[in-house]
């Protein structure tokens, strides 16, 4: 099936011995000259690309304290050396974390500190020649910014801050990577990484409505720019079509019937993910940031929702109240009208996982479960959620509130091994844009150590289901999976699990029914 | 005066004022360098107090360097408490006149230097034999290390193998440090290299990977407060962006 060895899935995780340039090449395709420009990038390598980068470097390290400190601090302990998913898979050593930073640390410490200017070889400095940069480009592109490394290191060294900054001066030179800048194109562009137009979208939701409706009897409806609408919906454009992510959409809209909110998508923002995390560009990041606030204003939403996406939600909670002052404090004009318009009662923005929470703390939800008896569920923490996030308000609620959600609606639950879970958990292998089909060798095997827990759960405790809350994490399983023996289709939304066991009443839907249709006639 | 007693004197203040003023750049570097978004990682405090408990559990027990490896952890974690042990002992050689009480106590704390030489020794191995850590390793790496290890040999030395210097004549160099009363330097080969040593080290402070000292404590995956929803955090050049900005 594949052209290159699977890891075999042993009974404990082994840190493998040092396999070099086991993952050298040309890594990811580059983005072309439209796809660059498209995002304000020089289309093609720059001439003085050096020079550019060089100066790109320190503008970096003036405006992010974490790129002076990060590189300034790491005495090369070594805490990190095992606990990144990539090298674990493939023992390349340039896969270590700080292995992975040094490729940065070391042109920076060349250019940029005293000791490397002067005793390059002592402190290891390096140029940023044409091999250094070719490094540069395949094992940034090896980092899935999943920030493992970052919870073990004595400093908190996090190398995806690094990697990011690497990413950003390689696309100011010209250097991108296809799979995120195409994608970033779209949004730009659409409003989605699918590039998926408003009629399009129209349809697929009204063929789910009628899915719906064929398979429970009650009507659901997806709307779709209702403007009045209490909540707007940004969720990953993935929950539109691909499984099993659109179970877990059908999962948010039976909850939203259940609880009787009036809801909304956008067309305008049709997009939770954004991968201007990935490339490390504060102005991409933002400006889709400003597209969501831009539809919350026009539909006269009270409440902001995010559905099943892992970045989505970090830039979400973490990030838009800096972008775009969703949450409070910002000044300027817009974001004061949001302030206003918001319901300041709620945390702006909540997680879907919050917000089914709340209803089943308050008894608002009634769950059938045993539908979900055939499944033995466990529970993959995605990076971005474990690690930049928080649910719920409370220590920890982003591990506890899944959890929670999952045994309200299943029998039968358990976790995976305690150091792969929870602040420890490995990433899927396809996070931080690297989730292209011309990087499946690493996708592979950057997810053998996650492969290699459920393994242990499979033979332990009979764990015949995943559940994640991200949309890479379950496109990354979906494709992974088969590669070790495993069944694709064991991958499933929180929300699909919700789904199944949510006893739906048509009480809700009569009024939903009439608001819908007074929408569309106002059309 | 002997030149050797002016070159070591000099040398005394270059290595402490490089330091200091090398320190006093790298902190208001750090420090007056915006963090633009908040990115504390796992297990984020979502309090200032929870970060203030985060930060003493790194700073003082190296927490997060005991999840990651309890080698590492073991012999760092001596290493590092050695060594506050050990500069507390050597305080009262610098201490202008009477020793206070409190000080004269300290001396058991010498003992200090047997567990500072067996965590440099677990950390130098460990650097040696362990193929990552090796692959990771600069020659400064390796020459930081022997440097700590030869500074702590010389004054074991002098402290458990009878290579006594002259204390008399050590007391009035050392104190003389500090009152600007400068003496002889003690003659003896041990102590020379052991304060030269010191000197080296502290001249290098502030270029070298000791910047992890102050660094840990700008770290914004440790210092910061996961309250992101509640409060508003931007940072001065992002702030210009929002001046020119439109709805989206």
């Amino acid at each position: 099936m594949a052209k290159f060895d699977i890891p075999k899935l042993e009974t404990y995780l082994k840190t493998p011995a040092l396999k070099s340039d086991a993952m050298s090449g040309d890594g990811p395709f580059k983005a072309n000259a439209d796809m660059q420009k498209s995002l304000g990038f020089p289309g093609e390598k720059v001439d003085n690309w050096q020079q550019v980068a060089i100066e790109k470097m320190g503008e970096t390290i003036s405006k992010y304290r974490s790129i002076p400190v990060f590189l300034d601090a790491c005495v090369k302990c070594g805490a990190c050396t095992d606990k990144c998913h990539y090298f674990l898979g493939t023992g390349d050593p340039k896969n270590m974390p700080v292995a992975r930073q040094d490729l940065f640390r070391s042109v920076y410490r060349r250019h940029f500190t005293f000791a490397g200017k002067h005793f390059p070889k002592l402190v290891g400095a390096k140029e940023l020649d044409e091999d250094m940069l070719d490094d540069w480009y395949n094992y940034f592109h090896q980092c899935s910014e999943c920030r493992r490394c970052s919870v073990y290191c004595p400093y908190g060294i996090d190398t995806a801050e690094i990697t990011m900054a690497a990413r950003e001066v390689m696309n100011v030179i010209g250097v991108g990577q296809k799979y995120c800048n195409q994608i970033l194109g779209k949004v730009k562009k659409i409003g989605n990484n699918l590039g998926m137009p408003e009629p399009a979208l129209r349809d697929t939701l009204l063929d789910l409505e009628k899915e719906i409706e064929e398979d429970t009897g009650v009507v659901v409806k997806l709307p779709l720019d209702r403007e009045g609408a209490d909540i707007l919906l940004i969720t990953p454009s993935a929950d539109f079509f691909a499984e099993p992510h659109i179970d877990g959409l059908i999962g948010y809209a039976k909850v939203f019937h259940q609880s009787g909110a009036s809801w909304t998508l956008s067309s305008y923002a049709s997009e939770g993910a954004n991968f201007g995390m990935f490339i490390g560009n504060y102005d991409i990041m933002r400006e889709g940031a400003l597209r969501i606030r831009k539809a919350a204003l026009d539909l006269g939403v009270k409440r902001i929702i995010v559905g099943e996406c892992g970045h989505a939600w970090r830039v979400a909670y973490s990030f838009w109240n800096t972008l775009t002052g969703i949450g409070g404090g910002a000044s300027d004009e817009y974001a004061l009208q949001l302030q206003n318009q918001l319901d300041q009662n709620y945390p702006q923005p909540q997680h879907i996982i919050e917000y089914t929470y709340d209803l089943i703390e308050k008894g608002q939800l009634t769950f059938d479960k045993t539908k979900n008896d055939h499944r033995t569920v466990t529970f993959h923490d995605s990076c971005n959620v474990a690690r930049g996030s928080n649910m719920g308000g409370i220590e920890n609620g982003q591990f506890i509130l899944p959890r929670e959600v999952i045994k309200a609606v299943c029998n039968h639950f358990v976790d995976m091994a305690e150091n792969t879970i929870k602040a420890s958990t490995f990433c899927c292998g396809g996070g931080g844009g690297l989730l292209a089909d011309d990087l499946l060798e690493l996708r592979v095997k950057g997810a053998f150590p996650r492969m290699q827990a459920l393994k242990q759960s499979e033979e332990k405790s009979g764990v015949n289901t995943l559940a994640a809350l991200c949309a890479i994490c379950k496109s990354q399983f979906t494709k992974v999976l088969p590669f070790y023996d495993f069944d694709p289709f064991m991958v499933v939304s929180v929300h699909q699990l919700v789904s199944e066991a949510l006893v739906l009443s048509e009480d809700h839907s009569q009024e939903e029914v009439e608001l819908y249709n007074d929408a569309s006639t106002a059309e | 005066m002997s030149l050797m007693s002016i070159l070591f004197i000099v040398f005394f203040y270059l290595a402490v004022s490089l330091c200091l003023v090398g320190v006093t750049l790298k902190v208001i570097q750090y420090a007056s360098t915006p963090v633009p978004l908040k990115i504390p990682t796992a297990p984020a405090p979502l309090t200032k107090l929870g970060v203030i408990l985060r930060m003493t559990r790194e700073v003082l027990l190296f927490s997060s360097l005991f999840r990651a490896s309890k080698w590492t952890w073991l012999f760092g974690w001596l290493f590092h408490w050695a060594l506050v042990l050990l500069f507390i002992r050597h305080l009262p050689y610098f201490w202008p006149g009477e020793t206070p009480e409190l000080l004269r106590q300290a001396e058991p704390l010498k003992y200090a230097a047997f567990p500072l030489i067996f965590g440099l020794s677990g950390l130098l191995v460990r650097r040696f034999f362990v193929d990552r850590v090796r692959y990771i390793s600069s020659p400064s790496d390796y020459l930081l290390l022997l440097l700590l290890i030869a500074i702590a040999v010389t004054g074991a030395l002098m402290t458990f193998a009878h290579f006594y210097p002259d204390m008399g004549m050590v007391y009035s160099f050392t104190e003389g440090l500090i009152t600007l009363d400068w003496s002889e330097l003690p003659s003896e080969g041990v102590f020379m290299a052991h304060i030269f040593m010191v000197f080296i080290l502290i001249a290098i402070f502030p270029i070298s990977k000791m910047l992890h000292a102050p660094g840990v404590f700008f770290s914004p995956t440790l210092n910061q407060t996961d309250d992101a929803r509640k409060k508003r955090h931007i940072s001065s050049w992002a702030q210009e962006k929002e001046k020119n900005s439109k709805g989206g």
